[in-house]
């Protein structure tokens, strides 16, 4: 896999401090996996981290606070060393399958349109995290945003008017970008997308359609 | 111990992980506790939520000692990633999925050069953030401290958008070309 669109220094610095909505979180936690590049860059982020509570102020603890810290460790048994690793033949990696219940084969679909199908995946309410399954060589109906929209292909590949993305590629749109992404001929695309803002469609129909839809 | 360096923290880590050893989780927890409680009173948690949460922190760095890879993070990162994944839970009532582990295959044998560079490097970037200009760096320190998203820190410090961006991304390209 040729990943040639990277996550940005701002989303992987939000991601390390634990600033995101948790469906920008999945995306970016799916990209990392898929790109050694982005997860050396969060390391260092994580680093930055570290350095600042190191050289953090020190609140003063409570004066039983290491025999009630210790009196927590022999209360619980010890953490089983449970890490999700890289299952080959999967489409999706592991933190995506955490939230369908599955790979690929486990999505519920409906039905939004012209071939087009998604998913709505449970995430808290600061953003929306979604499945698009494009058929192949189909457009996503016209649309900009309000706010900021991700978008990793996962299989297949799209175009629109900034560049080519194929798996594991990452778009970073922003209220600027009016684009109408459309799957390649081949195989049918297959990504995930968060957005933190309704998206807002130029035709009649899809903004109708799109308080049903949640699109 | 005078001269706590992170090579100390590192081998106290494994003592805890290896013989469960109190006394090198005591010095462990004079270090870190009043750091953590430190980092999570500046996220918005109040006096008794911030001790208990340095507390479970605290214990959680117990249990898991053995997930501690010392090529990969230093002690004080991999502490930043488990009072962080707390706040998330603990304030934000949220969950942060975490990306899928490295196909490494057998564990090879730790490598005590990879764990020395590594230290070297994360007193390195120590120094280079204690050096950036104050309104850099207090720029950073709340973005992960404070809980709060660029468009909050604007409404709070009432600097534009913009210009929290663009120090950030100068602090950035300081630490960057301090590393290299």
């Amino acid at each position: 896999m040729t990943i040639r669109h990277h996550l940005s220094d701002p989303l992987l610095m939000a991601y390390s401090a634990g600033q995101l909505p948790e469906a920008f979180s999945l995306v970016v936690a799916t990209h990392v996996s898929l790109c050694d590049d982005c997860r050396a860059r969060l390391l260092a982020f994580d680093a930055i981290g570290g350095a600042l509570i190191e050289d953090a102020d020190q609140a003063r603890m409570a004066e039983d606070s290491f025999e009630a810290t210790m009196a927590r460790i022999t209360g619980l048994p010890q953490a089983e060393p449970v890490r999700a690793s890289r299952i080959m033949g999967c489409v999706f990696p592991a933190p995506l399958r955490d939230y369908v219940g599955g790979d690929l084969a486990a999505v519920r679909w409906r039905p939004v349109g012209m071939g087009v199908r998604q998913a709505i995946l449970k995430t808290d309410t600061g953003a929306t995290a979604r499945l698009l399954h494009i058929p192949a060589g189909q457009a996503v109906p016209d649309h900009g945003h309000r706010g900021m929209e991700l978008t990793l292909v996962l299989q297949g590949a799209f175009r629109d008017t900034e560049d080519r993305f194929g798996p594991g590629d990452i778009e970073i749109a922003t209220e600027e970008l009016e684009h109408t992404p459309v799957a390649e001929p081949g195989a049918d695309c297959i990504c995930l997308v968060a957005t933190d803002a309704p998206l807002r469609f130029n035709r009649l129909i899809p903004r109708i359609a799109q308080p049903f839809l949640r699109i | 111990m005078t001269s706590e360096t992170e090579q100390d923290w590192a081998a106290l880590l494994l003592r805890v992980r290896d013989d469960a050893d109190r006394g090198a989780f005591a010095l462990l927890f004079r270090h870190f506790a009043p750091r953590i409680k430190a980092f999570l009173r500046k996220s918005g948690a109040n006096e008794p939520l911030a001790e208990e949460c340095a507390q479970e922190v605290m214990a959680t760095i117990w249990h898991k000692a053995h997930m501690f890879d010392p090529k990969r993070a230093s002690v004080a990162t991999w502490v930043f990633t488990i009072a962080r994944n707390r706040r998330i839970d603990a304030l934000r009532k949220s969950r942060r999925p975490e990306p899928e582990d490295l196909p490494w295959g057998p564990e090879p044998e730790p490598d005590q050069a990879d764990a020395m560079v590594l230290q070297q490097e994360s007193r390195r970037l120590g120094e280079a953030l204690a050096q950036l200009p104050e309104k850099q760096r207090s720029l950073i320190e709340r973005a992960y401290f404070g809980d709060l998203s660029h468009t909050e820190i604007a409404a709070e410090t009432g600097l534009p958008l913009g210009t929290i961006k663009s120090r950030i991304r100068l602090a950035l390209e300081r630490l960057r070309h301090q590393m290299s």
